[in-house]
This record gives C-alpha cells, sequence and structure tokens, in this order.
C-alpha cells in the first residue's frame, strides 16, 4: 500500500471519533406542543409513515438514561424487559396509545387506564423524554446506531442495537 | 489530602515500606548504572575486545550482573508475598461494612447481628481508631476501585463480585479515598472520606447515625418535607422513617451530618445544596441526577428540611 492509502484510511478511521456530543448542561427539552393535561383516552389510529423524533431519539447516551430509568422506576414490573406481562409489550410494532414521541411522552406522563401510573409530578421532562426514546428503540423506531448495544438483564432478546428497523403497525384493541 | 506516603494504618505501612525500599534500592541500581556508564564512555579498555582474555572478562561480568539482578527480583517477590500475606492476616473484624460502588457515589452497609441495628449511608465512612475494620466490596454498574491510600491498598469493585479488604485505623483523623478505576465522565468526583474516631466518639456516631427520624419541628420543614415527598425526590432517594424509601441515588438519612455533597464534590452548605438540586448538571456534568425544577419558596423550605436531618 502506498502513502496515499494509507492517509485516506487513516481518514475513514477518524470519521469514527466522534459520534455524538454529549449535551449535558442544556435547558431541558419541553413537553410536545400540543401536550394538555387530559386528552381522550380512546386508542387512536397508529400513524403508519410518521417520522417526528423525540429529542433523544438520535442520542445514544439520553437513550441509556432511559434504559436505566426504565430499571430503576420498575418498569419492568408490568411490562418485563419490553415483552409485556401485566401491561403490554413495548419491543413489538402495536400500540395502543400511538407511536410517536409525544403520544409515548404522553403515556407516560399522564398514565393510562387499567393500571399506568402518571409520572409527570415524579419524572422531570428530560427523564420522561429518555425514557420515550429507549421505549422506542426497544421495537426499532430510533435510529440504528443510538439504540443500546446491550440489556442489563439477561438476554433472552437482541439488544435493541441489533433489533431489525420497523414500522408501527395498525393497533389493536386493549 | 491522601497520600501513600503518610499511612495511618499497619496495612498502609507495610505497602509503604515496600514501595520505598523498591524506591530505595531501584535508586541505588539506576545510580550505579549512570556511573558505569559514565565511567565506560571516559576509559579505554587496557585489553583488546576480541581477544582470548576480552571474552572470558566480558562472560564473567554478564553472569555476574544477570545473577545480581535476578536475586535482588526474587528478593522483592518474596517480600511482595509477604506484605500481601500480611494484608489477609487478620483477627476478628470490630466493624463490618459493605461498600457498594455506584456511578459515580459510594453506598455503605453498616452491618451488624441485630437487623434493626444495621445502617445504609452514603460517601463518609466513620470508623474506630485501633479496631479492625473489614470492608467488602462491590458494584452495581460498572468496575470502580476502593482506594483510601492513608489507610489500605486499592481494592477493584468487580460487578457480580465480593471482595474483601481490611485496615485498621491507628490515629484519628479524616482521610480522603478515591475511586482508582476509570468509570465513566465523573470518575474524578467519587471520593469518599474515611473519619477514624476514638471508639467513644464512633460509637456516639453510631447512635446518632441510627436514631430514628425526627418529624419537622417548624411550618418551614414541614413544608419542606411535603415537597419532598412530593416531588421527583422519592423515587431515587431514601430517607429512613419517611415514605421514601428508593434505593437508585444516595441515602439522604442524617444528610445534614456529612461533610459533603455529591461524593466529595461540594462542601455541604445551605447554597451548595441549593445550587445542586436545582442543577446538579452544571457542578458534575453527566451526573444521573436531574435538575429539579422548583420554585424559590418550594427550594428554600425544602433545603431547610434537609438541614433538619442531623
Amino acid at each position: 500500500m502506498n502513502a496515499r492509502a494509507w492517509l485516506a484510511s487513516a481518514l475513514i478511521v477518524l470519521t469514527a471519533c466522534e459520534r455524538e456530543a454529549r449535551k449535558l448542561n442544556e435547558p431541558p427539552p419541553r413537553p410536545p406542543q400540543q401536550f394538555v393535561n387530559s386528552v381522550r383516552l380512546q386508542p387512536g389510529p397508529t400513524e403508519m409513515n410518521d417520522s417526528s423524533a423525540g429529542p433523544f431519539d438520535s442520542n445514544a447516551a439520553g437513550t441509556g438514561e432511559g434504559q436505566q430509568l426504565f430499571a430503576q422506576m420498575n418498569c419492568s414490573g408490568c411490562h418485563a424487559n419490553g415483552g409485556g406481562g401485566m401491561g403490554p409489550a413495548l419491543m413489538d410494532d402495536e400500540w395502543i396509545y400511538g407511536s410517536r414521541p409525544d403520544q409515548i411522552f404522553a403515556s407516560i406522563a399522564e398514565g393510562r387506564p387499567n393500571g399506568m401510573p402518571t409520572w409527570k409530578y415524579r419524572l422531570t421532562t428530560t427523564q420522561i423524554w429518555q425514557l420515550v426514546s429507549y421505549v422506542r428503540s426497544l421495537s426499532g423506531l430510533t435510529p440504528k446506531g443510538a439504540r443500546p448495544n446491550r440489556d442489563d438483564h439477561m438476554m433472552t432478546k437482541p439488544a435493541p442495537s441489533q433489533t431489525p428497523n420497523a414500522k408501527p403497525r395498525q393497533t389493536r384493541k386493549p | 489530602m491522601h497520600s501513600a506516603f503518610d499511612p495511618h494504618s499497619p496495612q498502609a505501612r507495610a505497602v509503604a515500606h515496600l514501595w520505598w525500599w523498591m524506591f530505595g534500592v531501584g535508586f541505588a541500581i539506576w545510580m550505579g548504572v549512570t556511573l558505569a556508564m559514565l565511567t565506560s564512555i571516559r576509559r579505554r579498555d587496557a585489553t583488546e575486545p576480541d581477544s582470548e582474555e576480552g571474552k572470558s572478562v566480558r562472560g564473567h561480568t554478564l553472569a555476574i550482573y544477570v545473577g545480581a539482578t535476578l536475586v535482588v527480583l526474587l528478593v522483592f517477590l518474596g517480600y511482595d508475598f509477604a506484605v500481601g500475606r500480611s494484608l489477609a492476616k487478620r483477627s476478628a473484624p470490630a466493624v463490618k461494612i459493605l461498600v457498594t460502588g455506584h456511578q459515580w457515589w459510594w453506598e455503605l452497609e453498616y452491618e451488624d447481628s441485630v437487623p434493626s441495628r444495621r445502617m445504609i449511608t452514603a460517601n463518609e465512612i466513620h470508623v474506630p481508631t485501633g479496631q479492625l475494620i473489614e470492608v467488602k466490596v462491590r458494584a452495581a454498574d460498572v468496575i470502580h476501585s476502593f482506594w483510601a491510600p492513608n489507610l489500605q491498598g486499592k481494592r477493584d469493585l468487580i460487578p457480580g463480585y465480593l471482595s474483601t479488604v481490611w485496615f485498621r485505623a491507628d490515629t484519628p483523623g479524616v482521610y480522603r479515598g478515591q475511586c482508582a478505576e476509570f468509570c465513566g465522565l465523573e470518575h474524578a468526583k467519587m471520593a469518599f472520606y474515611v473519619v477514624a474516631q476514638p471508639p467513644a466518639a464512633y460509637a456516639a456516631w453510631r447512635a446518632a447515625s441510627s436514631a430514628p427520624h425526627t418529624p419537622p419541628a417548624d411550618s418551614i420543614a414541614a413544608t419542606g418535607q411535603r415537597v419532598f415527598l412530593s416531588s421527583g425526590c422519592p423515587l431515587c432517594h431514601t430517607i429512613a422513617g419517611t415514605d421514601a424509601r428508593a434505593t437508585v441515588g444516595p441515602s439522604l438519612s442524617h444528610l445534614a451530618s456529612r461533610m459533603t455533597l455529591a461524593a466529595g464534590t461540594l462542601e455541604n452548605t445551605r447554597a451548595n445544596l441549593m445550587s445542586w438540586i436545582v442543577n446538579p448538571q452544571a457542578l458534575k456534568p453527566g451526573v444521573h441526577m436531574p435538575p429539579i425544577p422548583l420554585k424559590p419558596a418550594e427550594l428554600s423550605a425544602l433545603v431547610t428540611y434537609l438541614e433538619t436531618l442531623k
């Protein structure tokens, strides 16, 4: 190999140096625009081709914080590690209350019938957005490079970064 | 400040002696080699290097130096084993503490055969002087390392693995300790303090720290307690005796009796506590505690309440 080829390959390697900048001391992301304190509690139609993204969807550090919060706030008590139990599964493509980031934000912040508690008085907006991104990463709705590479629990399924990209499917009735 | 050259326990003293011996012998060898090199540059040898005599002299010299190097290394190997054995040799410990390393703080659990005397605190290890302390260490997330240089050698905290270290503080004092294995963004701000006290003072501290929660006396502190329990705080923190029982973050029972906040990051003052609650990310970027948006009156009451937790 000549010098030019070496230089070229070194430059290619350099592009991997900064995957993302960690923004640690920024004003917290705002709640979604149309976020109101009471929403209709009926399951809505799923938007199949929605491309809106949460503030941490393409941020690996934020999604990782969401993963920690998921365990620490005992989400797994009902949703298991995404597979569902008392609560619905989060790693599949069925969404009762919608798959858009603002819809998931509302589900976490407001709570939902049949047992989902209200988290808006407990978690900060930042934390809820981080959870939103982690929940979306479970079924492959966020950019692949920012999804967690490793599960903190027993690996019964591939880590979110190994999950194929997915599209939400039509909802089922709760 | 922490220093391995200022040992205050038999364990640290053994390590420091070993270090000084290695330093002294290494320094002497280095001086000898330097001198020999300088001499050889200045002096031209009388014997012809390729003659029979020259070869034989070279062979002997080489054998002597290789032999001497081996002897020095073997002696230090033996000394090192002896120090290792002396660190592990112990009698029954007087106090047993379970230390869990978190990103980026230390959880301490004082063990006791009486369950009601078990106690959980954070970042500040009080120990009696002149008694053997057993510290069991483990990690909750990534690898950390427990190191109070004045008192003991490093011991790594491996997730899923319990290891043990022993020490006996001989002189009362406050000794700084530090996480000694890179563990993420705030590794540098993951310190702890070992407070060695005479046994009577230690017993008094232990009794005060296990004392039950006293309900807030005045109305501001009572408001503060309400703020604490109704905002996000109890999702991560414990205050023993209240409904706050979470173990994600450090226990805040008897917070006011501690010297520092956030694992040695800040002095424990009212102003520091306020700025910490409002925006921890400005003081310890990357820490897992989120900024807590509170109204000024709520914040003031909350801090007043936290200051009553002596």
